[in-house]
């Protein structure tokens, strides 16, 4: 991955712990030594499972939580040693949505969006054509009156989207904002804040445990797996190569590309003596054809191989493939060599005996 | 009944309801404040400080532990203070507000502590202070659960406003005492009951319908 230097990043996470006292357990270290850049403009995922420290993390972009050691810098303000005036300005420019859509039940759509403006002080005047405009923009214009309990799931993200965007920040959090909705509505949700990364150069930061997000949106990502960040790059990168366990077993639910059972029941990690089959994921990616090779590798090397399973994604306009194949353990160096030449990445999985 | 009667009835009932609604009135100035105080100053919450929590509630516990009638009688001294007679309707509002702000704190701090506490962070996240979460988010969201406990409490006053016959509090229930028991005249004891019955059912509904209308958690009915 080209790495991006501060000056190109929206928020930069230096060298950064977070511990908490726990009763009984002393210190429970909830990040350890994190360092990230966020470059501007971009949509980038932390993806984790729950209790990773995703959350923590995203937390402290806008002063929800305050680091041990290290420090989050946004916009250029550092946000653990920030003055008061300061974080009113990060504020401003950090906007947050939520799973739960946290809205006021309280409240209209309209007053809602309107919130965070009346929290910063807008002279009132000024308040209206500008919640007019975000509810517009998020397509709610026929809900302006209406109560969050009258509204549908999706209909209460793009209320906390508007909300978000009242202050024009220049940098979006989202905590797994589509994660309570259903997946139709997940990609609507998700073509909306596209759309605004795209229209408003905003940068969006989103934790997820859905690699299916990251990989409809988000140009960057880092694998973050008991506190630490374990494997960061382009999505596409980290796509087509993934070198951490998690990152791998996070994409395996998602390329659909598992080992059927029967084989990863029977799946050892040493080739056993005898008759052995060599079970290899191969990647493509763009112009590499897949079949063809594999047919070559029979009729030029004279290799059998087995499909096991397989699937093409898209990561942004890229197509991607993953493919699970078996080939006569004796005869798999030779079969890797042969793909590897040809630009495919390959990994042995295991023997069947 | 005689035109008398029911002229005391009327009076003791207008008496009453003074009684109840400044008592009541004066329980929420003091006891709103005291309840959101005691929701947000929790181990943890918006404006952590447990000491000071501890103590108050504390002092909150003790004055609602008092048997109401033992309280009347041993506050006159402070209720000559500020009332400047510690007998008649007007004092018995004294021992009546001192009742009501303990018992409206607690009723406002279970409230407040029913808000969502994403909500706080999402308030949190655009910069409010914690004045501007409780006046724009804390208060209007436990709105619905504020409105139902004042209710609650209203109902409490006209029951504890029957007791201050004690201290020269007139009202209905002293007139049931003194006539319907002392005198022996039961058709005034049973017209005073149902005038109670009737008052609290006034307040029940009224204090049900205001949290109905200030309640936009479920989906209005709309158009069927």
């Amino acid at each position: 991955m080209a790495e991006t230097q501060t000056t190109g990043a929206a928020i930069s996470f230096a060298a950064l712990g977070k511990s908490f006292e726990k009763k009984g357990s002393g210190q429970v270290m909830a990040l350890e030594d994190v360092s990230l850049e966020v470059p501007a403009g971009t949509i980038t995922g932390i993806i984790g499972r729950s209790g990773a420290g995703k959350s923590t993390l995203l937390r402290m972009v806008n002063g929800l939580e305050q680091p041990t050691t290290g420090s989050v810098t946004v916009a250029g303000h550092d946000v653990g040693r920030a003055s008061a005036a300061e974080l009113r300005h990060i504020h401003r420019d950090v906007g947050m949505i939520f799973q739960h859509f946290n809205l006021l039940s309280s409240r209209t759509v309209y007053g809602n969006v309107a919130l965070p403006l009346e929290i910063a002080g807008v002279p009132s005047a000024e308040i209206k054509p500008r919640v007019d405009d975000l509810i517009a923009r998020v397509g709610l214009e026929e809900l302006s009156r209406r109560y969050p309990a009258e509204l549908s799931g999706g209909q209460k993200q793009r209320v906390g989207i508007a909300r978000a965007l009242a202050t024009r920040p220049k940098v979006l959090l989202s905590d797994e904002a589509t994660s309570a909705l259903d997946p139709e509505t997940t990609q609507t949700v998700l073509k909306l804040l596209a759309d605004i990364n795209r229209d408003l150069g905003l940068t969006i930061l989103l934790i997820t445990h859905e690699m299916a997000v990251v990989r409809d949106i988000a140009s960057h990502v880092a694998v973050i797996d008991g506190g630490r960040i374990v494997e960061q790059g382009t999505t596409y990168d980290v796509f087509a190569e993934p070198k951490h366990p998690t990152t791998r077993s996070f994409l395996s639910g998602i390329t659909g590309v598992t080992l059927p059972s029967f084989i990863a029941d029977r799946l050892q990690p040493e080739r056993p003596q005898g008759a052995a089959q060599e079970v290899i994921r191969i990647t493509f990616a763009g112009q590499h054809a897949t079949d063809p090779m594999l047919a070559m590798l029979t009729s030029e090397l004279g290799i059998a191989v087995n499909i096991l399973a397989g699937a093409i994604e898209e990561i942004g306009p890229h197509p991607f493939g993953n493919l699970l194949v078996s080939v006569e353990a004796g005869r798999g160096a030779e079969a890797r060599a042969y793909l590897e030449r040809h630009a495919l990445l390959t990994e042995v999985l295991g023997y069947v005996g | 009944m005689s035109a008398n009667l029911i002229n005391m009835l009327l009076e003791a009932t207008l008496q009453t309801l003074y009684m109840v609604a400044i008592s009541g009135a004066l329980g929420t100035i003091f006891g709103l404040p005291i309840g959101v105080y005691l929701a947000v100053s929790q181990r943890g919450e918006l404006l952590s400080s447990p000491a000071v929590n501890k103590v108050l509630g504390l002092v909150v516990n003790a004055t609602r532990s008092v048997p109401f009638i033992i309280l009347v009688v041993a506050i006159i001294p402070f209720t000559r203070l500020i009332a400047g007679t510690s007998i008649g309707t007007t004092a018995a509002i004294v021992p009546l507000t001192i009742a009501a702000v303990p018992f409206i704190a607690r009723l406002v701090e279970n409230a407040i502590r029913e808000v969502d506490s994403g909500l706080i962070e999402a308030a949190r996240a655009m910069g409010a202070t914690p004045l501007q979460i409780i006046r724009k988010v804390l208060i209007p969201e436990a709105l619905p659960g504020i409105t139902l406990g004042l209710t609650l409490a209203a109902v409490s006053l006209i029951g504890y406003s029957a007791m201050v016959g004690a201290v020269g509090g007139e009202g209905l229930g002293d007139l049931g005492i003194r006539y319907g028991y002392q005198r022996f005249m039961p058709e005034v004891m049973l017209a005073v009951v149902v005038i109670l019955i009737v008052l609290v059912q006034l307040v029940q509904s009224l204090g049900e319908g205001l949290a109905r209308l200030v309640d936009k958690r479920a989906p209005r009915n709309r158009g069927r």
